[in-house]
């Protein structure tokens, strides 16, 4: 059985207008409609572009963002049904590794006090010397860090601390949200190796949240890709690259620079025209249609499409219509040359205007 | 696709060889660059450390390295832009046959933005929040090119069009804030382009951008070098972004180039142990899964200065006696473009041919 279970997961946060009226104008669709289960031990990655919604949906997995609709079930508990200390118990088995090392450690906290906290909090009885000194071996810092301040640290010892932190209590589930995307090159490396030890040594099941493909690719079984709020792909990481199902998975791999000239002159692009549409007003239909290379004059605009397994493709759901007929290569993508991107205004919060849009009148 | 390393070869006796392409007479010559900041009661700091490069037009040449490398440094000394207190900038910076660090100010200002452009990681901090995009490019449109102001409010849109910012009047009378990071990224790259510089130095370009919106980007620029000749200079720390784009590659560490080459033999045959290092530390994409990742050890803040050994070496797994007490040279190899300071660098890959 999974040990996390995700179905139908819906957060919407309302858009709020007026001073002393308290109205709600819209509802911003951060995550709508999710389904997600993760094995025990295995480690799912979910990827995607700024805005699609994929730290909210981590948050919420942990309840730390009310969730609008859908359930969220760790070992067969409901999480969303449970309030006080029954939550509080249940938080004990998951924790989060959060993207800014620096941020999220107190600077006036010694490392030793970062480690015992939760600890303390879980009411776990001290002394608490020896776990700290067990769990700063684990991640590879020194002992003598324990008396130190998070600004005496690296940036890679810093996340080593996160992480340390988060292991205190033995959990089951991580969600690292961006764990290494604030690292130099070759540190991301290093913690992605310790990532993948400790899941190895402790039995960790984890959820990794990250833009960066090739290192979610790398430390996932399987990749969840989401676009505008719902998942549009999951895959086996090993299929993903080889087979990429869904126009926007697509589009995306062939968006990441791979460090090897041969490779990249090689390469054919989908680029995407336009940008990423607002989560307060998505296209009808499916939501990527506005920017989708692989378009069809019927069903795209006005049906949405479900996750679903495509024949041929064991461990691939996708939600495209077209799946069957792009990845046996009988559409071909459009080139639209700088196409109109003015009909997705991004993160503005004058919606495109009609009664300006008669674009020539003179000033 | 050209071989940059096909022009005629020249032989530098100098001790230090230069890197970058023979071909023509490059547009802009950087040699000895030295940068050292020094502040009242801490030790100086030497940001950058003899840097010689070269940048023919129509050629885009990278810049690689991790935060601390020295490769913003150079570009900002190279352009006058550091400032005066508590910096000491040595060498040369030869634009076109002039020497841009002892230029009067009033000249340089009349250099860059015309014929000398730069492009920011973070546009939000380059663009003036209280004007509207449309004031900020006709500004450079009036000032270097002398347009009135109608037919630079024109060109502006224009412009704009061309970096594929549709509906562009009305993008004009927008502000920054009211766009997203690609398109203000791409006001930006417009702006650059305002003057049809004949050189442009991209810092980190699309660092801040999602991977669709930057890929769209390095097309754009990839374009720009084609169909203009103008020379790009492309600061990054992503090896893939150098991969798809630059002709020559230097790679950069604690202010030092430790390698440089085109980009074919670079990624082919690396030689530094830090490039390697660099490359087998980032998961790739076309990989086979199940691949470890062999990160460099300690962190870039670990260095020696260059005057007690090779700065790498507190990192290197390659580490022998010589490479403490002198400070490596920058040397040829075989392929005279290639060039590599390391006195145990890794042995060849594979030979070609």
């Amino acid at each position: 059985m999974s040990l996390l279970e995700v179905r139908g997961l819906k957060v919407h946060f309302p858009i709020k207008k007026g001073i002393v009226l308290d109205r709600t104008v819209g509802q911003v669709r951060a995550v709508d409609g999710v389904d997600l289960s993760v094995e025990k031990g295995r480690t799912l990655g979910v990827v995607g572009e700024s805005g699609c919604g994929k730290s909210t949906l981590g948050r919420a997995v942990l309840q730390l963002e009310p969730i609008t609709a859908g359930t969220v079930v760790f070992d067969g508990e409901d999480l969303s049904r449970l309030r006080g200390s029954a939550l509080r118990a249940m938080r004990r088995r998951m924790q989060m590794v959060f993207q800014d090392p620096l941020a999220s450690l107190d600077p006036r906290q010694s490392v030793a006090s970062v480690l015992a906290e939760p600890l303390r909090t879980h009411g776990v009885k001290g002394p608490y010397e020896k776990r700290v000194r067990e769990l700063l071996d684990l991640v590879g810092l020194p002992g003598s860090a324990a008396n130190r301040f998070p600004h005496e640290f690296s940036g890679g010892q810093r996340q080593r601390i996160g992480i340390a932190r988060a292991i205190a209590l033995n959990p089951e589930l991580i969600i690292a949200d961006e764990p290494v995307s604030a690292l130099d090159v070759s540190i991301q490396a290093q913690v992605v190796n310790l990532l993948e030890e400790l899941q190895e040594r402790l039995g960790l099941t984890y959820l990794v949240i990250a833009h960066d493909l090739a290192v979610v690719r790398h430390i996932s079984d399987d990749v969840a890709v989401m676009y505008l709020g719902s998942v549009v792909e999951i895959a086996r990481a090993d299929e993903l690259y080889a087979r990429p199902l869904h126009p926007y998975t697509i589009a995306l791999l062939s968006a990441i620079p791979i460090p090897d000239p041969e490779v990249e002159d090689r390469r054919e692009r989908v680029l995407l025209t336009g940008e990423l549409p607002s989560a307060a007003n998505p296209p009808p239909g499916c939501r990527f249609h506005s920017r989708c290379p692989f378009r069809q004059p019927t069903r795209c605009a006005d049906e949405v499409p479900a996750l679903r397994v495509l024949e041929g493709f064991p461990g691939s759901q996708v939600a495209c219509h077209f799946a069957e007929q792009i990845a046996a290569r009988e559409l071909k993508p459009v080139h639209a040359e700088a196409a109109e991107p003015a009909a997705t205004a991004h993160g503005t919060d004058t919606p495109p205007d009609s009664r300006r849009s008669s674009a020539g009148s003179p000033s | 696709m050209t071989d940059p390393s096909a022009g005629p070869l020249t032989t530098t006796s100098v001790r230090e060889a230069v890197p970058g392409q023979v071909r023509a007479e490059p547009l802009l010559k950087i040699r000895d660059l030295t940068v050292t900041f020094a502040s009242r009661g801490r030790a100086a700091v030497r940001a950058v450390d003899g840097v010689n490069l070269d940048v023919a037009a129509g050629s885009t040449v990278g810049i690689v390295g991790e935060s601390g490398s020295g490769k913003s440094v150079t570009s900002l000394a190279a352009m006058g832009l550091l400032g005066r207190r508590g910096v000491e900038i040595r060498g040369s910076v030869d634009f076109d046959g002039s020497d841009l660090l002892h230029m009067p100010e009033q000249e340089l200002r009349a250099v860059r933005g015309r014929e000398i452009a730069m492009i920011f990681q973070d546009p939000m901090s380059s663009l003036n929040p209280v004007l509207t995009v449309g004031r900020q490019i006709t500004e450079i449109l009036v000032r270097h090119r002398g347009l009135s102001g109608r037919q630079a409010r024109d060109r502006a849109a224009e412009l704009l069009q061309s970096v594929g910012i549709g509906d562009s009047l009305r993008r004009l009378k927008s502000f920054p804030h009211q766009l997203s990071g690609g398109m203000r990224q791409r006001v930006m790259i417009a702006m650059a382009l305002a003057c049809e510089p004949r050189l442009l130095i991209a810092d980190e370009p699309t660092t801040a951008l999602d991977v669709t919106i930057s890929a769209q980007i390095l097309e754009l620029l990839r374009r720009l070098v084609a169909d203009t000749q103008t020379a790009l200079v492309l600061i990054t720390h992503d090896l893939g972004v150098v991969a798809g784009l630059c002709d020559t590659v230097h790679v950069m560490y604690s202010g030092r180039i430790v390698e440089s080459a085109p980009r074919r033999p670079l990624f082919a045959d690396p030689r530094h142990p830090y490039t390697t290092g660099l490359l087998a530390s980032v998961p790739r994409l076309d990989a086979p899964r199940g691949v470890p990742l062999l990160p460099i050890p300690g962190s870039p803040s670990d260095t020696l200065p260059w005057a007690r050994g090779c700065a790498f070496s507190p990192r290197c797994t390659r580490q022998v006696d010589a490479c403490l007490g002198a400070p490596p040279v920058l040397e040829p190899l075989a392929l005279p473009s290639h060039l590599l300071r390391c006195v145990n660098p890794v042995p060849p890959r594979k030979h070609l041919g």
